[in-house]
């Protein structure tokens, strides 16, 4: 059977960079083909050709086995190709139907929308493919989930045979990703075709058909998923052998280092963002917080590291009250940041590496003597900062805005551990970073909880809390809903907590499903 | 004084220095990784001046009437007119700038003393010039360090000249050594107030520094028109201009007149080497540059961003306001109106020229300087106006801030990230 597309030795450069070199893939009906790869690999960077959005330097695209040269995205859709893209293209103040007609509008005679039209398609889509949305909602009423449908949607009334998901989970719960997948089954049942873009190794497994690995603009290899395992496909990912599970000794939490009571915080628009969180974080212990992005975790962590000033509510660090307290008392009590937004608040990027290095301590000796900077100490302290962190940097006069994310995380990780710190304050520490980067800030964040440091994890991704943590809070629209043990924790338990279910009511929930599972288990 | 031992020549410097030269104000894009590296930093001011004096030429040549003239003869006696106008031009801009080496030597020969001033009279004539910008420069360089863009340069320049002028002749009795120093003190905490006021409410309520900094020029000159027609006017003079400075006040000239070199020349250097001090081996410095390059970084480093927004305007208007100073005190000897004649717009420009790097400064106004002081020879030996200098500083400035251009014109490459790195592998082995 002819596959329904096919690249041929593509091969894009950019100046300096081979982003694409001589790829192939093959994309068979009915299937769904992972392109599984690191940051940077390429992955992108050969879907935006395949969209005309770049022009390739050489190889050849066939769809259905005849020759495609795409010029623009409108090309593409024309030939069915359709592209889900990680950011949606929704307009919120229109309705699902609206949204979907959008540049595709069926007319009534006289120049009307027809509305009524497009929504019984819809309709007839929703129902086909099991795509559960309602048309006449208004995009800003609908979850993430359903707003992916809609995006969905949108490529299959314009009758796209090939469906090329860009990263769709990171925005998901795990639940809604659950759905995601089923309907992606669904999808290639009747006889569409997915390109399914990610780095995320569970995912493929679970969803794929072939996954196909890239590394560095190239093809590694293709695998089943029967035939490959998460360390098979992450030393396929990154080139070596990777640690995927942690050795994890049990905590031994101590002294308690930071205590939040009745936390009140709002965000720029002055709508509470934590409303009435209280927690504490013992020595030597890792408390996790998970929950969707946008339920406060961003304002919890700038009020407990000084960065944004507290409503009400208090905040103890060491026995000690901080609770309107400015950033540089907070450094000087002991407390390392790793900021969610490293390139915004972590870093300044046109400064050398050894200047962000001494970022937060400038001032102090030995790296100032009075006013005076030391900067034979400066170069001392990032050279051998570089060296044990393994920050891959041309050199320590580089500016840390030229090195890759992962390396730039490297060196805001290498200046916060590299003091003497009580508590450790880390908001996801790693999004956005490679498997290799990932692993060995997780070790490190485990090396300081080992050591005795309160550590205080912020993390939309569920594997990094459910790795990492001693306890797990849950945080849904700025309330913490639920505390629960390492022990207890399960992905589904802590995925419907994410989604706002009342901790006995999700406890109840997955009884209710692992005995029905049992008992079908039995009656087969 | 020795302005040797001040300049940046320490070692241990030239290292971060350059680094500094190279990384600083290039705030790499998102999806645009490419920078400059160390060559292209110095190679695109160059060009650009190359570029502007090629420009320049044409305009020369289309304002000749000669070479239309010449042209209408024969297109060889076209071109021989445009290249005659060109070389007078330019040869009377050198000369203006760096005075006549034949006669230099011709003096020196001499031995006669008055000859050789005379000589050599235009080379220290662009120093002289050269000096306000260089005040003016660092003034405008110290607050895009800090992110702050003090258009108010000019305004700043003007109440530096009146609390400089002031303390010139209202206080008596002094020595020298104690009376130049203050009323250079009292033209930089003019400046420094003046600088300071729309720092203080960009701090405190926002309000936009280049809207404020704009306004305050205003007032710094209607208040200086009316201090010189009412409170501060020469008694008995018809003209609106203030009282002699007294001598003891007087910036030291080095040589008899008609040479106006004065020590304000070397205090401009002694004052740049400061700002790179202060800029590149403090720890305020840091704090400035870390506030103007990223404030929520500052921030979340604990630093003050509305104090040292405030310090830096201040430090900028003190700086602007000597720029003043030096002028009243070293070549005026008084103030009268419109004094100035732009050094603070002028020096936005020099600030953008030097890459706000203090060396940078001192460079780009000695170019300048030499440029101004050269052109008004150029217009008395080859008869173009000196407006032609304005052309040519414009065009230099619009190359420097869209270094695209030149690198197009010459064909340069963005250099990338990864060679960069290459390169740099590669010397350590």
């Amino acid at each position: 059977m002819t596959p329904v597309l096919e690249l041929r030795g593509i091969t894009k450069r950019f100046p300096g960079v081979l982003a694409n070199d001589h790829i192939d893939l093959t994309l068979e009906q009915g299937t769904i083909h992972a392109l599984l790869g690191e940051n940077g690999a390429g992955k992108t960077t050969l879907m935006n050709i395949l969209y005309g959005l770049y022009k390739p330097d050489e190889g050849e695209i066939f769809v259905n086995g005849e020759p495609f040269q795409v010029r623009s995205p409108s090309d593409a859709i024309a030939r069915g190709i359709g592209m889900v893209h990680q950011h949606f293209m929704l307009i919120p103040v229109f309705t699902v139907t609206e949204n979907v007609m959008l540049g595709e509008e069926s007319l009534k005679p006289g120049g009307f929308l027809d509305r009524e039209t497009a929504a019984k398609r819809i309709r007839e889509i929703s129902i086909q493919y099991g795509l559960e949305v309602n048309p006449d909602s208004y995009i800003k009423d609908l979850p993430v989930g359903v707003q992916q449908r809609v995006e969905i949607i949108k490529l299959l009334y314009r009758n796209a045979n090939i469906l090329i998901f860009d990263e769709p989970t990171a925005v998901l719960t795990p639940q809604e990703a659950d759905e995601l997948f089923e309907i992606m089954r669904s999808l290639t049942a009747q006889g569409k075709s997915i390109i399914f873009i990610t780095h995320k190794l569970r995912e493929v497994l679970e969803v794929a058909d072939i996954i196909t690995v890239i590394r560095r603009g190239k093809v590694i290899g293709s695998v089943l998923p029967s035939e490959a395992d998460q360390s098979k496909l992450a030393s396929m990912m990154v080139g070596r052998e990777v640690k995927l599970e942690l050795e994890k000794e049990p905590a031994r939490p101590k002294e308690t280092i930071l205590k939040v009571e009745n936390l009140i915080v709002t965000d720029e628009t002055h709508q509470v963002a934590v409303d009435g969180v209280s927690f504490e974080v013992r020595e030597g212990e890792i408390l996790g917080i998970a929950g969707v992005q946008g339920n406060g975790q961003t304002e919890l962590v700038e009020a407990v590291t000084g960065m944004r000033d507290v409503e009400d509510g208090k905040v103890f660090l060491i026995g000690k009250e901080v609770t309107h307290a400015v950033p540089r008392k907070f450094t000087e009590a002991g407390t390392a940041h790793i900021p969610e937004d490293r390139q915004r608040d972590g870093l300044v990027l046109p400064f050398p590496v050894m200047e962000n290095l001494m970022l937060c301590t400038y001032y102090q000796p030995p790296f100032a003597k009075g006013a005076i900077i030391q900067w034979e100490y400066v170069m001392q302290n990032a050279t051998r900062l570089v060296q044990e962190y393994d920050i891959r940097t041309p050199s320590i006069f580089t500016a840390a805005g030229s090195l890759s994310g992962g390396n730039q995380q490297k060196v805001i990780v290498a200046r916060e551990l590299s003091r003497p710190i009580h508590l450790l304050v880390a908001a996801q520490p790693t999004r956005g970073l490679d498997v290799g980067s990932i692993e060995y800030i997780h070790s490190q964040i485990l090396k300081r909880r080992d050591e005795g440091v309160a550590v205080l994890l912020v993390s939309t991704e569920l594997d990094e809390i459910m790795q990492l943590s001693d306890r797990i809070a849950v945080m849904y629209r700025g309330k913490i809903t639920a505390t629960v043990s390492a022990e207890e924790a399960t992905k589904e338990l802590i995925g419907l907590l994410m989604a706002g279910v009342p901790l006995e009511e999700a406890r109840l929930q997955i009884h209710k499903q692992t005995t029905q599972s049992e008992t079908i288990g039995g009656a087969n | 004084m020795t302005s040797n031992s001040e300049e940046p020549k320490k070692p241990g410097v030239g290292q971060i220095f350059l680094e500094e030269l190279n990384n600083q104000f290039k705030p790499p894009k998102k999806d645009d990784k490419k920078k400059g590296v160390a060559s292209q930093t110095l190679l695109i001011p160059l060009l650009a001046v190359i570029t502007g004096l090629i420009i320049g030429g044409i305009f020369i040549i289309l304002t000749t009437e000669q070479v239309y003239a010449a042209f209408g003869q024969s297109f060889g006696a076209g071109l021989a007119a445009a290249w005659d106008a060109v070389s007078k031009a330019y040869s009377g801009l050198f000369t203006g700038a760096f005075g006549d080496p034949a006669r230099m030597i011709a003096a020196l020969q001499s031995g006669d003393s008055l000859q050789i001033r005379r000589a050599f009279n235009p080379i220290l004539e662009s120093l002289v010039t050269s000096t306000p910008y260089i005040f003016a420069g660092l003034a405008v360089a110290l607050g895009f360090r800090a992110g702050v863009f003090n258009i108010g340069a000019e305004g700043q320049i003007f109440i530096g000249a009146i609390t400089a002028t002031f303390v010139g002749y209202s206080v008596t009795g002094l020595p020298g050594i104690i009376h130049v120093p203050l009323a250079l003190l009292a033209g930089a905490a003019g400046g420094a107030m003046w600088g300071f006021i729309p720092g203080w409410l960009k701090a405190k309520t926002g309000g936009h520094e280049v809207i404020n900094t704009i306004m305050m020029n205003y007032i710094a000159f209607r208040l200086s028109d009316f201090l010189l027609t009412g409170p501060m006017k020469r008694p008995g003079s018809f003209n609106p201009v203030s009282p002699e400075i007294l001598p003891s006040a007087w910036l030291p000239r080095f040589f008899p007149d008609p040479i106006r070199f004065h020590l304000g020349f070397f205090i401009a250097l002694g004052i740049a080497y400061l700002v790179y001090w202060y800029l590149f081996k403090t720890t305020w410095g840091f704090e400035l540059r870390t506030v103007g390059t990223n404030p929520n970084a500052a921030k979340y480093a604990g630093m003050n961003v509305t104090k040292n927004i405030v310090l830096a305007m201040s430090l900028s208007g003190a700086l602007a306001g000597l720029a003043g100073a030096n002028e009243v005190l070293g070549v005026n000897r008084n103030l009268a109106m419109a004094f100035s004649s732009g050094y603070g717009f002028d020096s936005i420009a020099l600030a953008l020229l030097g890459n706000n790097h203090p060396l940078g400064v001192v460079l780009a106004s000695l170019l300048f300087g030499t440029l101004r002081s050269g052109a008004t020879r150029m217009q008395l030996t080859a008869g173009i106006p000196n407006d032609i200098i304005s052309i040519l500083q414009a065009v230099i400035l619009a190359f420097i801030a869209a270094p695209a251009i030149i690198r197009t014109i010459y064909r340069l490459r963005k250099p990338t990230v990864e060679e960069a790195g290459v390169t740099i592998r590669g010397w350590g082995g």
